[in-house]
């Protein structure tokens, strides 16, 4: 073995390493009870596996409905994401207008923008409006907390795209939306589920706002977060997983889509 | 009956003028090739026809029809692009038949139209394949397939060959001229190459800075250009310029003779090129540069000293200034 080789083999070693062990460590806390917990230095595999401790932390009062609330409103997120980002990426990428430049940049700052300060006003303006503690208005919120990363991700996805393949579509009978979604669309599919899951993944996993715009509609962070820190060791490995396990999947659904996005396999 | 005129199209971007004032009629049945460096406006002259970009001024007919102001889907055309823009996510099947299908053909006629097609650019043994799995030649005959599928009134190809490397471009554009005749079609083909050009076309719009130059049947546009640009820009070697009171004496490379020393001009060669068929000479007369192609091979050594004679009958008379021919009868003696 060359140590070329020998050095790229460790590479890979170390970042699967990076990844995986803290994924094993929470695993093995979660659903080994509390023998594993109580262990060092930890067993490779748990010798009693048991969904015993996960059973009863789902089965903790508003676990299972703070999980739907903090689905719903990652649902949501994602259709508000990719509704309004798509159309705004679209124009960014086809069309050259006064301040588009201008528009990139904004759209990037909203990040810049601390969410702490907006807070308050938030919470007052929610309240008058009637979104304060409903899964919409925090969807709302966590749209906007994804909306940058759909625009400019859908920007450079549609200028991937060969504007003549488009025109193409026009001169062959396609009105532009039908081109949009029989030529566009299917072309722009995998780029798509990226900007979708991503959206998914920021509102599931966003804390800070869900806490602040509920009180008793909780999503599941806002909900372990304000009752995880007074339980015991075996709850928190649990819903520390379960925070974990619905990202990880829908990653692993969509990742040959994600794939054929950065071209490591083409179709 | 799809015979296209062209009347005073203009078109603008901001301060610059892309084309000004087009005016072209095209027949029934008519192959027309734009042929004109690039920035010449060719192509926004077809972009225009086809629907894909908006003229600031003019009307465009097709059979008599005034199509300016009609979507690129409703005006019976179909066009073959420079990166073929076949789409990557259909099987070829699918590609020839987008067309028929987005006009609603029943199935019968799909599938006849595919398998005719598909026949007539030997796609056949490709027709499950997606573009990713074919080659730039094979891409570029699902392009002119997909085209020809919705029997077009009108064609329209921009600079369809430029993207093949030069031997499958020469088997691609006989290919074509066979295919398109047999299909009749009225077809517009914009190129910068005039050996395709020439080779395709019934006529040639020679375009330079937006306005047409000249039109003319090949030999027309070789033999008689009608300015100092056609005569410089088709041909290859471009025609040669002598400097003649204010006049300008336009002669072909082919039509220069070596004559005996003391007849005609003085000629140092620079360079030779032999190139089999022909050998080109280039060097300096009368302080200007220019070529002398004699046929066959010839042993001339660079910096040989030759005289050169035109052929009276092939001179071409230029106005200096205006650079336009000067029409026979007026000519000067050489």
């Amino acid at each position: 073995m060359s140590g070329r080789r020998a050095f790229y083999l460790t590479g890979v070693v170390v970042i699967c390493a990076w990844v995986l062990v803290p994924l094993w460590l929470l695993a093995a806390n979660a659903l080994g009870g509390q023998p594993v917990i109580a262990a060092w230095p930890k067993p490779w595999f748990p010798g009693a596996l048991s969904f015993a401790t996960m059973a009863e932390f789902l089965a903790i009062e508003g676990v299972f409905r703070a999980m739907l609330i903090g689905f719903e409103v990652a649902v949501l997120c994602t259709l508000f994401s990719v509704a309004l980002g798509l159309p705004a990426g679209y124009a960014l990428a086809r069309y050259t207008f006064r301040g588009a430049n201008a528009f990139r940049l904004m759209v990037l700052l909203t990040r810049a923008f601390p969410v702490g300060i907006l807070a308050l006003p938030l919470t007052v303006g929610f309240i008058r409006l009637g979104l304060y503690d409903t899964p919409l208005g925090i969807a709302l919120m966590h749209t906007a907390l994804a909306l940058p990363f759909a625009v400019l991700v859908s920007a450079s996805l549609f200028q991937a795209i060969p504007r003549e393949l488009e025109e193409a579509a026009w001169v062959f009978g396609c009105s532009p939306i039908q081109a949009a979604y029989k030529v566009v669309m299917p072309l722009a599919l995998p780029g798509v589920s990226a900007v979708a899951i991503f959206a998914f993944v920021i509102s599931w996993n966003e804390v800070f706002a869900a806490s602040v715009l509920s009180a008793r509609n909780r999503t599941l962070t806002a909900y372990l977060l304000a009752m995880l820190s007074e339980s015991p060791l075996t709850y928190q490995f649990a819903g520390g997983l379960l925070l974990i396990v619905p990202s990880v999947l829908f990653i692993f659904l969509v990742r040959r889509h994600l794939f054929a996005m950065w071209g490591i396999a083409s179709r | 009956m799809a015979g296209i005129t062209i009347d005073g199209v203009r078109k603008s971007f901001g301060a610059t003028t892309a084309l000004e004032a087009v005016n072209l009629e095209i027949a029934d049945h008519e192959f027309v090739a734009l042929l004109g460096p690039s920035g010449c406006g060719k192509t926004t002259l077809l972009r225009i026809i086809a629907g894909l970009e908006t003229q600031t001024a003019g009307r465009v007919l097709i059979g008599g029809r005034d199509i300016s102001a009609l979507p690129p889907r409703a005006r019976g055309l179909a066009m073959v692009f420079q990166n073929y823009a076949v789409f990557p996510h259909l099987r070829v099947r699918e590609n020839i038949a987008f067309g028929l299908r987005m006009h609603g053909a029943d199935s019968a006629r799909i599938a006849r139209q595919v398998t005719r097609t598909a026949g007539l650019l030997r796609l056949e043994p490709l027709l499950d394949r997606y573009p990713a799995q074919l080659s730039g030649g094979q891409r570029q005959r699902v392009a002119v397939a997909r085209a020809l599928a919705v029997e077009p009134a009108v064609l329209l190809m921009d600079e369809p060959l430029s993207n093949l490397d030069a031997l499958l471009r020469l088997d691609m554009r006989a290919e074509l001229k066979e295919v398109l005749r047999e299909a009749g079609t009225t077809t517009i083909y914009v190129t910068h190459d005039q050996t395709e050009a020439m080779g395709l076309a019934d006529r040639i719009a020679v375009l330079h800075a937006g306005r047409i130059e000249q039109i003319g049947t090949p030999s027309e546009i070789y033999h008689h250009p009608a300015t100092r640009f056609v005569g410089g820009f088709v041909g290859s070697p471009p025609m040669n310029f002598l400097a003649r009171d204010g006049r300008l004496l336009g002669i072909r490379p082919e039509d220069l003779d070596i004559v005996a020393t003391g007849d005609g001009l003085p000629f140092r060669v620079n360079v030779v090129e032999p190139l089999g068929a022909q050998t080109l000479l280039t060097g300096i007369a009368e302080g200007h540069l220019v070529r002398v192609a004699l046929n066959g091979e010839h042993h001339v050594p660079p910096g040989a000293e030759l005289h050169i004679r035109p052929r009276p009958e092939r001179i071409r008379w230029m106005d200096a200034t205006t650079g336009r021919a000067i029409p026979p009868g007026t000519e000067p003696s050489p």
